[in-house]
């Protein structure tokens, strides 16, 4: 799979991430590289193989359904760029 | 009288308990030997205030007689653990100045035994890479020269770089680092000390920042493989904060170090010989076979076919967990952020502005790779390409009890080599990826020195949860080998 400009600048966009235009030539070749790089893969007979997601052989662990944490406001938005009122700030997303 | 700072960490522990000298005379001596060695960019913070104060409490605590397992060690942090209360960069532009509100369970684990923080080491940005040069606070230098040109800055290896180069310049006793596809056990191999990613599931990851989350794990690294056992009976265990956490006990692993490794069965993986793997590699892997048989083991030929399928597949799963994790950092509940018109705008120019290259480059790929359409063609794919490689080290294991492959493909190479391509880069976790894809302890420890004076590490991988075996044989290979060479002014 080669990646042009176009296919570039979609992917930033799905990854939230603003590109300068003159980048996207010199992205477009890496990324194409990388995944030329990884496309060896095919090669592999995986027929009837299933997709390993974790090697830890777990059943996910659950806990009794009670609070154990909270009420931390103050240490919760202690690190946030803005914080007014007790809430994170965003740019107006309603018009 | 040795100095303090050229100890091991159990020499010190046995000193201390003779009263020989405190905890805070140990720190100074750290402390001093830290501030005079920053041209190696090890540390990005250095906390020797606090140092002090957890030197002099654990003094009066070793007065009372409560003596944790670690008590008055200087050790040093990778700046991944959220340390509460201290500055915790990932190495990353986009957490500059974020200071945890909470301590991470592995590095609050070390406190609990009596530990002395000596600050926050450095690493690759967000733990990608093998080089150290990704950091958005400076490149680390390796305390090693070469022979043949020793004004040439050599890397320290990656991610665990800060970590690999505070160890071997004595600047801290041991160190954290965390392992996603060999950051503990290369820069280990690169810098002369050993170091071992324990099993997937032994440490907690809770509060350790998230890189790949399936791969990741924390473990020590040490002057010597003593060392690596003592530290690691201290940072592992269950955690309920993790739900990959394995809930199993924690055994002594420096009572395992018996020095008796008669009748076990190392394997030799024969795919482990890619061609252009140096003459210096294939001799050092010789003789730590040799070392093996001499102490009373049998090596054993093994296949482990889908080794070369290893790296591939790790650079999709790796990165598209990393897409996952990343995507936290918004510009909005903490770190940096950059003004924009509209929430997307926002999001978009922080990350633009906080993320290096490497890092950029591989959210870019894990999110292509989990997009529609290209999901089975990549990611399921290489998930199933995974089980077969994780399925070829049971099959080894089922003949053999410990295998044994060098840690890295070359010694440590110089800052401006290997820069130009990321595949290229990418070639040197090449033995260490594939116990990573499928969970498995692996230690790096210096086997020898190459031509030009460099350390060359060997690697020793285990069954699951069998770090005991790991540490056997590679305390008896670490007497064979006798490596006492050491780095430029230590």
């Amino acid at each position: 799979m080669s990646l042009d400009k176009k296919a570039v600048r979609a992917i930033a966009e799905l990854a939230r991430i603003e590109i300068p235009d003159e980048d996207l030539d010199h992205l477009a070749g890496e990324l194409s590289g990388i995944l030329q790089f990884v496309e060896q893969l095919a090669e592999v007979d995986t027929t009837g193989i299933a997709p390993m997601s974790s090697v830890a052989d777990l059943t996910l662990p659950l806990r009794k359904d009670e609070v154990t944490d909270g009420g931390q406001v103050a240490a919760v938005l202690a690190n946030a760029p803005d914080a007014d009122d007790g809430f994170f700030t965003v740019p107006k997303v309603v018009e | 009288m040795t100095k303090l700072t050229n100890l091991t960490i159990a020499q010190a522990r046995d000193k201390m308990a003779k009263g020989e000298f405190t905890a805070l005379e140990l720190t100074e001596a750290h402390i001093t030997a830290m501030q005079a060695k920053r041209s190696l960019g090890a540390y990005i913070t250095e906390t020797a205030e606090q140092a002090r104060e957890e030197a002099k409490a654990s003094d009066l605590r070793r007065q009372a007689g409560q003596i944790g397992a670690l008590e008055g060690i200087p050790l040093g942090i990778k700046d991944l653990f959220c340390t509460k209360g201290v500055q915790t960069t990932a190495a990353s532009h986009i957490l500059e100045g974020f200071k945890p509100p909470y301590e991470s369970t592995v590095s609050g684990k070390l406190k609990a035994a009596g530990s002395v923080m000596l600050g926050k080491l450095n690493l690759d940005e967000f733990a990608m890479g093998s080089s150290n040069m990704t950091s958005y606070y400076g490149k680390v230098v390796n305390p090693w020269k070469s022979k043949s040109d020793p004004a040439k800055l050599l890397v320290p290896g990656g991610s665990s770089g800060g970590s690999a180069a505070a160890v071997a310049a004595r600047i801290a006793m041991g160190a954290t680092g965390t392992d996603t596809g060999g950051s503990i056990r290369q820069p280990a191999a690169f810098c002369g000390i050993t170091g071992i990613k324990p099993t997937y599931g032994r440490c907690s990851r809770w509060g350790i920042v998230a890189f790949a989350s399936s791969l990741d794990q924390a473990g020590p690294m040490a002057r010597d493989v003593r060392d690596c056992a003592i530290m690691l009976g201290s940072m592992a265990g269950h955690d309920a904060k993790d739900s990959t956490s394995a809930p199993l006990p924690v055994p002594n692993f420096e009572a395992a170090l018996t020095g008796d490794i008669r009748g076990l069965k190392v394997g030799i993986p024969k795919e482990y010989r890619p061609d252009g793997l140096s003459d210096e590699i294939l001799r050092v892997w010789e003789q730590g076979i040799e070392w093996l048989k001499a102490a009373g083991a049998t090596p054993v030929e093994i296949s482990l076919p889908h080794t070369k399928y290893a790296l591939p597949t790790y650079y999709i799963v790796a990165p598209a967990e990393a897409s996952s994790n990343l995507a936290r950092y918004d510009g909005l509940r903490f770190g940096q952020r950059v003004e924009g018109k509209t929430l997307d705008d926002m999001y978009k120019k922080s990350r633009a502005a906080g993320f290096g290259s490497e890092v950029r480059r591989r959210i870019m790929i894990g999110t292509y790779v989990l997009s529609a359409g290209y999901y089975d063609a990549y990611y399921s794919k290489a998930q199933k390409v995974r089980r077969l490689i994780a399925e070829d080290f049971t099959k080894a294991f089922q003949d053999v009890d410990v295998i044994l492959t060098p840690t890295a493909p070359s010694a440590a190479f110089g800052m401006d080599e290997n820069t130009d391509d990321p595949v290229t880069m990418w070639l040197n976790d090449v033995f260490t990826i594939p116990t990573s894809l499928a969970g498995l302890p692996g230690l790096s420890l210096p086997a020898g020195l190459n031509a030009d004076g460099l350390p060359l590490g060997l690697q020793l991988i285990g069954r699951p949860f069998d770090e005991e075996t790991v540490f056997k044989v590679a305390g008896v290979m670490e007497s064979a080998a006798n490596f006492t060479a050491l780095p430029e002014g230590v």
